[in-house]
């Protein structure tokens, strides 16, 4: 626990990554029981991290489980690399693993994530670990643990169903935009974590392996990649992704996800691109937005 | 450190584990990981192990990998039959031996043509699917010949890996209806680990 009243300390060695062999190894072994059963939460024993829940400790520790020196690490919080909470556990890793960070989504090797999928479509050698709060998509329908874990078993799903629905019904569309239900590979129901909808297609078919991490519910599920992930949907109103009505105002990409930023006092606001990596790829790549710097300004 | 140095075969297994525990356990975790992700593609796996005959290098890896005094080890009559086989293990991993392929967590397969059953190892239950065993296979070649396809396979995949028993196929189908539960299998041989989970459907190629 004391890892950041220690830090100027250079003679103090960390474990490799900060967790002791015995509690990688097993959780390990959820990551592999994870990846031969899609979708389903394993239990494991999550250690107490030097980081409050909400920085993700179940994200990092599947992250300290999984990665090794040869690794190449990305960090990103809502789509950014630059964030408190990203600049914390990348420096976490940097200094207790010693592996090389990167803000590239191409560069990268690990990438640890709160609340999105990176634009730049990932590659077969990646893993991306989610970090999430909570990990039981049926949690808002049965609060108790033992019932949840019976519905899973008997794939008894019908009142997510009823509850889209009833969505349906009072709104006309499903209202819910973050944390959208999926089907994994046909049989199990996930959450797969606070993303927004817009990035559900994108764990699809992913080449990518992705792991998810729970550390205040000490669970552990995964996609392997080229795995189905549909999102729950019905005949008479399909699942949808939402659509920007302009492009991102500094790089001018379309079909990305986009975030507001208020400009100034006045009302005037704009829609950027809420995945910093790939905005700046495209402006050094020469693309301009309406509210993009003109060119020889710097981006 | 007061250890004994008369026992020669304590000696020899102090010679012959991970040479950084650390990082060759980091390295054949991920080659486990990533070989149970994409379904019969072979990861290479590092096997500068020299474990006692007949263990190969690469199916101890992976048990020094991801074993210890939590994750009881089932071994097969040919390795069961060599006491320097479970010492090795046990000094290296703290994990315990057991004689009933039911208690296992992981299981040591040197011989697959005589494997049991599958159903002799923990299924796991529909609660907790991942209380299943996983079963490490030693195979002395990987080829060709059979056909995977799901999650982790893109499309079709070609595999294949020798000696497996003749009615490999139907254990596997076997196995495969029985999602979510079931056991998972990796197979070490030459040079690396390719993994067959519970949720692949195995066909003639
Ligand atoms: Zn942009």
């Amino acid at each position: 626990m004391n890892a950041h009243a220690v830090g100027g300390m250079p003679e103090i060695t960390y474990n490799f990554a900060y967790l002791d062999e015995q509690t990688k190894r097993m959780i390990r072994r959820a990551i592999l029981k994870a990846i031969a059963v899609p979708g389903y939460q394993v239990p494991f024993a999550a250690r107490e991290m030097p980081m409050p829940y909400g920085w993700g400790t179940g994200g990092v520790q599947v992250t300290a489980a999984v990665l090794g020196p040869k690794d190449v690490l990305k960090v990103i919080d809502q789509g950014a690399d630059d964030t408190t909470n990203a600049v914390a556990i990348r420096g976490f890793f940097e200094k207790t693993a010693r592996v090389a960070t990167t803000t590239s989504a191409v560069e990268a090797t690990v990438i640890q994530t709160r609340h999105r999928v990176p634009e730049t479509p990932l590659a077969e050698h990646q893993i991306l670990v989610y970090q999430v709060p909570i990990p039981e998509p049926l949690r808002f329908l049965e609060p108790r643990e033992t019932e949840t874990r019976q519905l899973h078993a008997l794939a008894e799903y019908g009142l997510m169903h009823v509850k889209l629905y009833e969505d349906i019904a009072r709104h006309g569309h499903i209202a819910t935009t973050y944390a959208y239900p999926v089907e994994v590979a046909g049989r199990y129901v996930m959450d797969p974590s606070p993303i927004p909808k817009f990035d559900n297609p994108k764990l699809d078919d992913c080449p990518a392996l992705q792991l998810f991490g729970a550390g205040r519910e000490k669970r552990i599920y995964a996609i392997p990649p080229y795995t189905r992930v549909r999102s729950l949907d019905f005949e008479d109103h399909p699942f949808k992704v939402q659509r920007f009505a302009k492009p991102c105002a500094l790089c001018a990409a379309t079909g990305v996800y986009l975030d507001e930023v208020i400009l100034d006092d006045k009302g005037g606001r704009m829609f950027v691109c809420s995945d910093t990596d790939y905005c700046n790829g495209r402006q050094v790549a020469g693309h301009r937005g309406e509210m993009a710097a003109p060119v020889g300004e710097g981006a | 450190m007061s250890v004994a140095t008369s026992d020669t075969s304590l000696t020899s297994c102090l010679a012959t584990g991970f040479i950084d525990p650390v990082l060759d356990g980091q390295a054949s975790f991920r080659a486990a990981m990533w070989a149970l992700s994409r379904p019969g593609r072979v990861e290479p796996i590092a096997a500068a192990l020299t474990p006692p005959a007949p263990l190969n290098p690469e199916a101890a890896a992976l048990v020094l990998a991801l074993c210890d005094y939590e994750t009881p080890l089932w071994l097969d009559p040919a390795l069961a039959r060599v006491p320097e086989v479970a010492a090795f293990l046990r000094f290296h991993t703290g994990a315990p031996v057991v004689e009933d392929a039911a208690e296992a967590r992981f299981a040591l397969i040197a011989e697959p043509l005589d494997m049991p059953d599958f159903f002799d190892f923990a299924q796991g239950s529909p609660e907790f699917p991942d209380t299943s065993a996983t079963l490490i296979l030693q195979v002395e070649a990987f080829t060709g010949g059979l056909v995977l396809e799901g999650p982790g396979v893109q499309g079709r995949a070609a595999f294949g890996a020798a000696p497996l028993p003749a009615d490999f196929i139907a254990r596997m189908a076997e196995n495969r209806a029985g999602f979510p539960l079931g056991v998972d299998l990796l197979l070490a041989g030459p040079g690396g680990v390719a993994g067959l989970p519970r949720s692949v459907t195995v066909k003639e190629g």
